[in-house]
């Protein structure tokens, strides 16, 4: 443990935790599991589940963890710079596939306008960073997760919101009920290591 | 002995479509001080896909994906960029030829990804496979050039728009059109005129079953902006060999694997 010390969570900017939707029912792991996580020193945690039963335990994690607050798009610059809070994001599989279907229709909202005037647009509409906006404008527009931690007995990433996990480092921790301080530590460590070439 | 394996393996449920993200060809050649630097770890990435693909047909493996290029390798230095544009292109010409591989297990060939982003004789070389190969029954082999799963999402919802338009003009001429303009239920479903099916209608790998096992070799983790959609329920299996030296044995241990996770990962699936 000692050599762990010396975590330099620099690149750790946005932590996202996948638990099978059975486990995610294990509310005070969940809550242990934070725990650990503020104790570390992450600042930024995404908690997904595929059936959306973390956001239902919203409340009663939010009410055990003291200097937490909720991920809310509006406050996202001011919130990020405030070292002294941990911010807590939840997320399910309606915020994947569903959420880019809505956000579809808001460029195809675009994409009918522009033809109605002269101008040939299609270039212009149909891009990545407009889809980034668009999912952005109905509530699903979080940040990609640095690394994505998944507890449940398969590496899956269960339908965690595509958009969101282009480069994300994606590692097995094993079930929540036998989750271990000293395998999450490793796990953090280990991706301080990883370099990236994204493609290059 | 690879018989008798298959063999056992078959006993449980085989896999339907694995996918593979080829990394390590670089660091091999690094490894073995190549003196063609990254060719030729990249010319031995493509004899150990030939080994893979043969393992699959073995183990009647319905469907393959390869990684072979991802829009982000165009960032890659011109020279090593221009090496594996020409050894694509030198490859897809082979898979016309009859002892090609493809031909030998009757692999129908599917190359998917923004192909407006190739040169032509690459685009003219990866139709012409795709049309010698159209009647082969046998395994699909989807390969993945110019490709990323945000310009894969982006292009299937243009795709899903454009065609959406066409019906809304061809609508407008019809009297059916003018009738429904007053129904109240029409006028509901207009606000959300693209489906989640149109969408997926429209993706580059929507004639692919989702992958069951997604291999990415040297030990990486990440999918790289590889079927970040279609891999909801995949196996993620990421032994650290690198690509070149992958052998039967990584297969094995997948499929054993997915296996033993095979009843999780369909009850996920009946839930959703």
């Amino acid at each position: 443990m000692k050599s762990y010390k010396a975590l330099n969570l620099g690149k750790l900017r946005y932590l996202a935790i996948v638990v099978g939707s059975e486990e995610a029912y294990q509310t005070s792991k969940v809550i242990e599991l934070l725990q650990w996580l503020e104790a570390i020193g992450v600042k930024h945690v995404c908690l997904y589940d595929m059936e959306g039963v973390l956001k239902r335990s919203k409340e009663a994690i939010l009410e055990k963890m003291s200097n937490t607050t909720v991920f809310q798009e509006a406050d996202e610059n001011d919130k990020l710079l405030d070292q002294k809070h941990m911010m807590l994001e939840f997320v399910s599989f309606s915020d994947g596939k569903e959420a880019v279907a809505k956000a579809a229709n808001l460029l195809f909202a675009k994409y009918l306008t522009s033809n109605n005037s002269s101008e040939d647009q299609e270039g212009e509409i149909f891009t990545e960073p407009h889809m980034t906006e668009a999912l952005r404008a109905v509530g699903s527009g979080g940040p990609e997760p640095d690394l994505l931690l998944v507890y449940g007995p398969a590496r899956c990433h269960q339908g965690f919101p595509a958009w969101r996990i282009r480069y994300t480092e994606i590692v097995h921790m094993g079930s929540l009920k036998s989750m271990r301080y000293g395998s999450l530590i490793k796990a953090i460590y280990k991706f301080t290591m990883v370099r990236q070439n994204y493609g290059k | 002995m690879r018989k008798f394996i298959f063999r056992i393996l078959s006993v449980g449920t085989i896999p339907n479509h694995i996918a593979f993200i080829m990394d390590g060809n670089r660091r091999y050649a690094k490894k073995h001080n190549l003196w063609a630097d990254d060719a030729a770890g990249h010319k031995a990435g493509f004899l150990a896909l030939t080994s893979m693909l043969k393992y699959c047909y073995e183990l009647g493996i319905k469907c393959v994906s390869i990684y072979a290029f991802s829009i982000d390798n165009f960032k890659r230095r011109p020279n090593e960029v221009q090496y594996v544009m020409d050894l694509m292109l030198e490859k897809i010409q082979g898979l016309l030829k009859e002892e090609s591989i493809v031909q030998k297990y009757g692999a129908r060939v599917y190359f998917r990804g923004n192909m407006t982003l190739l040169t032509e004789p690459i685009r003219v070389a990866a139709e012409k496979a795709m049309v010698a190969t159209a009647n082969n029954t046998g395994m699909m082999l989807f390969i993945c050039v110019a490709y990323t799963s945000t310009d894969e999402i982006v292009h299937a919802i243009q795709e899903s728009c454009n065609n959406k338009w066409v019906g809304i003009q061809e609508a407008n001429g019809s009297i059916a059109w003018n009738q429904a303009i007053g129904d109240e239920e029409y006028q509901l479903e207009e606000k959300a005129i693209i489906k989640l099916r149109d969408i997926e209608k429209h993706m580059y790998m929507g004639v692919a079953p989702d992958p069951d096992i997604l291999i990415r070799t040297s030990g990486e983790c990440r999918l790289s902006n590889f079927q970040l959609w279609q891999t909801t329920y995949c196996l993620l299996y990421s032994p650290a060999v690198l690509w070149p030296e992958i052998g039967l044995r990584h297969l094995v241990r997948a499929v054993l694997d997915f296996q033993r996770h095979r009843s999780y990962l369909e009850k996920k699936k009946k839930q959703a």
